[in-house]
């Protein structure tokens, strides 16, 4: 049963071949057998998950239509979104033991979609980080190979995914961290065009790059569970206020398996010197089965691509300095020192000393440096217009082609521990997918088979301009079907 | 605290120094709702009971803004002769304090809603001084802090706080002045003056319930004090806590007495922050801003930016009401008042008082006689404001339309109108319980008329003799018949009309 995906699930549960709880419960069961391997989850919310599942089973029992297309199907939710009631960490110790007030619309739309929430999963710190390394609660293994990192931040609710704890997960990616996840667990992850997902409720890592997205197996599950959680939403100033794109439309219409008359760009600059042999050609060999479905192959050169991740690596730590500054032990989380004698000041200090990880504390110094008097003009103003031009860049490539293809990130999963050490060396995992994060731009990850030297997935990377995320879901879903399966991990 | 001593007399101040002003206020919009969220905004309330995900800085929760608050700060803006930005953004201001949520506030910095304007400031003597705005711009109010257990209530020396956040979030508007040089021996008068204006404006558009003693107008005075031997500008300090207009008045007049002292004997002024005390009318040090602080702005990511279309501009200029100088100028011509009648009356407070008099109904002579003879003398004799007085300008105007009625005297109308302010009710009632009414019966007035000609025969037979002028004793006769309640001149007609 945990084979199957969320919509053939979903199918069964609303015919009445199965129900909710069964499927949730078989979930819960791979979970409880295969989570001490991999610490893909920090909470899991047994009772409440059956809780919810029985909900959509007396639905369906009493012949009512479903809450949505993926009613009753079980889903991992990354500890970074907000659930009322449910220990919610953002992977950090400083969240240790704070239950959330509210939900976040993306958790609120799960629910009213019949969604069951199986827990909560794990992620780097605040989200920061490629491998899941910087958990405050420990790594997360990628389940094709227990030694390596799952990607990250989301490496959670990748690994979950790719070891069939869940069908289905929400991710949420400031720089990459859906779908570099996506790429090396052999997993499709999604980055919808930002503001088109609901932030309200996403604790906060750089506002304006953080976006929620959809996680699955198959492109149709991604797609479907896109439409459960887009949309506009009043709570969030940078919500727009335009209808959803069609993404699930856009999928049956790939799953038709023809190109023809797209125009597919493969951006030069994500090549060469730091990328994988065996990446690139498994990239290559996924651009030539493009051409054979049809689509128009055109070389795009995007010079400004180069600065992104420098430019990506003061915005963001900028954001996240002041993102960071309420976990103050005021008012919820962690609190230490506080024996009395201590000044609020000393308490606040001590408090985010033993709170947040290395890698927190190094990007909030990064980003405190960067706003500051007589710093702010040549480091957050010059990245700011690196920014713009990315985005010019993007905008004139749109004029030529459709869609844009690059691998996703330049390696397969790394070891544990491989990089730890060498922040810059963890930076460049997002070398790929951060220009689109910079422009607000859409980005799809889906697995194009495992690299020749190390029999790790791998990702291909497809890029749509602003609000035209349905393109990406055509070329992935044509791509998906002619591929044909990657085989699974071996956990 | 800065002993007297160390203080230069005011007159040695003014001979060495001119002082430079500045002034910053903050003025809480009384909007429903929060600047960024849907709780209320209200006065008081049991402590954290008016908050949510939002106000309180959870993790996670965004900020939406006041669509009203705009609208409020774009007005303000236009009554304060300032250019509306065409586009504006919200920024964050990060600094590290317990009653601010999140630990920035969520402010503007370098492109405010409105800049570059003005006000002009009435003085005391009715001298007019143009005091030039430099921005005024949009942010959120934070949390209060309750020092416990320290001497002062401030946090040096507390045993422990309490944090009430109920406040965290109001709507506020901060008006900074451009720097007011110039000013001399009335510097205190000036700060005062334009706090008193800027009130006056902000009650007219109704934005804000500008209660100083309720915070919801707070006034920051900027002093420094230039040498007149050099002319080079001082080091300026920032006086907070000022909670009333003649706490501005004071403590700039301190400042500059204690600033003044402080260079004489050679020492330098300190760039700070200094705390006023009500009751001593000193300042005294709060943080040392030897360097600068660095607030680390930069653009709200979190909110879009804000462009007011030049149309909605222009239709919120339509709204503006009469604002405060402009109705003083209608009034001083539409009651023909001198520019020292109308400044009187103005300083006495009783302008506004007089006006809504005049529009429940009465001439403007008859209300302002009213208001600054018989109310004056009574709210010297009670010791309290005109404005305080327990009657308003719509029971006054009663009154004066019963005396133009003819139902009664002016001495009456004086003994209802005591009656109104000792609580008996509205005039009708206190006519009623009082038992004044003027007696208006000829047929009555006539047989008290015979009865006092025949008492009185050879005043009886003056009058016919055509001695019109003793006629005054036998109205007289009448009226302390009728104990006052009768019409002396109606009476008179009628003692006239029985002798002819």
């Amino acid at each position: 049963m945990i084979r199957q995906t969320a919509a053939e699930l979903a199918a069964k549960i609303h015919r009445g071949e199965t129900t909710s709880v069964e499927v949730t419960q078989a979930h819960l069961d791979r979970i409880a057998e295969t989570d001490g391997k991999l610490n893909a989850f920090l909470h899991v919310d047994t009772e409440g998950a059956l809780a919810q599942a029985r909900k959509v089973d007396e639905d369906v029992a009493a012949g009512r239509t479903p809450a949505s297309p993926l009613a009753g199907v079980p889903l991992a939710l990354k500890d970074v979104l907000t659930q009322e009631g449910i220990p919610t960490t953002a992977g950090s110790k400083i969240l240790e033991g704070w239950r959330p007030p509210y939900d976040a619309t993306v958790t609120r739309k799960l629910k009213e979609a019949g969604i069951v929430i199986l827990g909560k999963t794990n992620m780097d710190e605040f989200a920061m980080g490629s491998s899941t390394e910087n958990s405050a609660y420990g790594p997360t293994a990628n389940p094709w190979d227990l030694t390596r990192i799952p990607g990250g931040s989301g490496g959670g609710s990748s690994a979950a995914l790719a070891a069939h704890q869940a069908p289905l997960a929400i991710g949420t990616d400031t720089g990459g961290s859906i779908r570099q996840p996506g790429a090396v667990t052999g997993t499709v992850g999604v980055k919808p065009t930002y503001g088109t997902v609901s932030r309200y409720g996403l604790i906060a890592f750089s506002s304006s790059l953080d976006q929620a997205g959809p996680c699955a197996r198959t492109v149709l599950d991604a797609a479907l569970l896109h439409e459960v959680i887009g949309g506009y939403d009043p709570m969030d100033s940078t919500s727009i206020n335009a209808p959803l794109p069609p993404v699930v439309a856009a999928t049956r219409e790939g799953a038709q398996g023809d190109l023809s008359g797209v125009r597919v760009g493969v951006v030069t600059q994500f090549s060469g010197e730091g990328y994988q042999p065996g990446v690139l050609r498994s990239f290559e060999a996924a651009v030539s089965q493009l051409k054979e479905l049809g689509a128009e192959i055109v070389e795009i050169s995007c010079p400004s691509f180069d600065y992104a991740l420098p430019a990506y690596y003061l915005i963001a730590p900028s954001e996240a300095s002041s993102n960071l500054a309420r976990f103050d032990a005021m008012r919820y989380g962690l609190r230490v020192g506080d024996d009395g004698n201590r000044s609020t000041e000393e308490v606040m200090s001590l408090t985010r000393e033993a709170g947040f990880g290395p890698e927190v504390k190094r990007r909030i110094m990064i980003g405190t440096y960067a706003l500051s008097a007589g710093y702010y003009d040549a480091y957050y103003g010059s990245a700011q217009k690196v920014r713009t031009l990315i985005t010019r860049e993007f905008e004139q490539a749109f004029t030529k082609v459709d869609v844009l293809v690059s691998p996703t990130t330049p390696t397969t999963a790394f070891k544990i521990g491989e990089r730890t050490n060498d922040p810059v060396a963890m930076y460049k995992a997002d070398l790929c997918t951060i220009p689109s994060n910079l422009a607000g731009n859409c980005g799809l990850s889906v697995p194009s088979g495992l690299s020749d030297e190390d029999g790790m997935p791998v990702g291909l990377q497809i890029m749509a301009p602003a609000l035209q995320d349905h393109r990406m879901y055509r070329v992935a879903a044509a791509y998906e079907a002619a591929r044909g399966p990657i085989g699974g991990a071996s956990l | 605290m800065t002993a007297l001593s160390e203080l230069m007399d005011y007159d040695e101040v003014i001979e060495k120094f001119d002082p430079v002003l500045g002034l910053e206020v903050h003025v809480e919009l009384h909007t429903n709702t929060k600047m960024f969220c849907g709780c209320a905004n209200v006065f008081g309330g049991e402590p954290n009971t008016n908050t949510c995900p939002t106000c309180l800085g959870m993790p996670g929760a965004l900020p939406v803004v006041n669509a009203t608050a705009i609208e409020s700060a774009i007005r303000i803006g236009l009554a304060l002769n300032c250019e509306i930005a065409e586009w504006c953004r919200f920024a964050r201001k990060n600094y590290f304090y317990p009653d601010m949520p999140k630990n920035f506030q969520t402010s503007q910095y370098d492109e405010p809603i409105a800049f570059n304007g003005w006000l002009d400031v009435t003085l005391d003597d009715g001298e007019i001084l143009r005091v030039e705005i430099e921005r005024a711009h949009m942010e959120e109010d934070t949390g209060k802090s309750l020092h416990v257990g320290g001497a002062t209530g401030r946090i040096h020396g507390a045993e422990h706080s309490l944090l009430d956040y109920n406040r965290a979030g109001v709507p506020l508007i901060e008006i900074v002045t451009k720097m007011v040089p110039g000013t001399g021996r009335r510097a205190p008068e000036v700060a005062r003056a334009y706090v008193t204006a800027l009130r006056d404006l902000l009650k007219a558009l109704d934005v804000s319930d500008v209660r100083m003693d309720q915070g919801s107008l707070r006034c920051d005075a900027n002093v420094s004090l230039s040498p007149k031997t050099t002319g080079e500008l001082g080091t300026r300090t920032e006086t907070k806590n000022v909670n009333s207009l003649r706490s501005v008045e004071r403590a700039v007049r301190f400042e500059m007495t204690r600033q003044a002292a402080v260079l004489e004997s050679g020492g330098k002024v300190i760039q700070e922050t200094r705390h006023f005390d009500e009751s001593s009318g000193s300042t005294s040090s709060g943080r040392t801003k030897e360097t600068a602080e660095d607030y680390r702005y930069f653009p709200e990511p979190d909110l879009v930016p804000i462009a007011p279309s030049r149309e909605w501009v222009e239709e919120l200029r339509g709204t503006l009401p009469e604002l405060p100088w402009e109705r003083r100028k209608r009034i001083q011509q539409e009651w023909n008042l001198t520019d020292e009648a109308l400044r009187d009356l103005v300083n006495a407070g009783a302008m506004d008082l007089i006006a809504a008099t005049v529009d429940a109904g009465a001439k403007p002579d008859e209300a302002r006689s009213w208001w600054v003879s018989y109310l004056t003398q009574q709210a010297n004799t009670r010791g309290v404001e005109l404005a305080d007085l327990p009657i308003t300008p719509a029971q006054v105007a009663q009154v004066i339309t019963l005396v133009n009625s003819g139902s009664l005297t002016n001495k009456m109308a004086r003994e209802v109108v005591t009656g109104v302010l000792e609580g008996e009710g509205e005039p009708d009632e206190v006519v009623e319980k009082r038992g004044l009414k003027v007696v208006s019966d000829d047929s009555a007035l006539e047989a008290a008329v015979d009865e006092a000609l025949a008492a009185q025969p050879d005043v009886a037979q003056k009058i016919r003799d055509g001695k019109v002028q003793a006629a005054g004793a036998i109205v007289g006769a009448v009226m302390k018949a009728t104990k006052g309640q009768a019409d002396a001149a109606r009476v008179r007609e009628i003692v006239i009309a029985r002798c002819s």
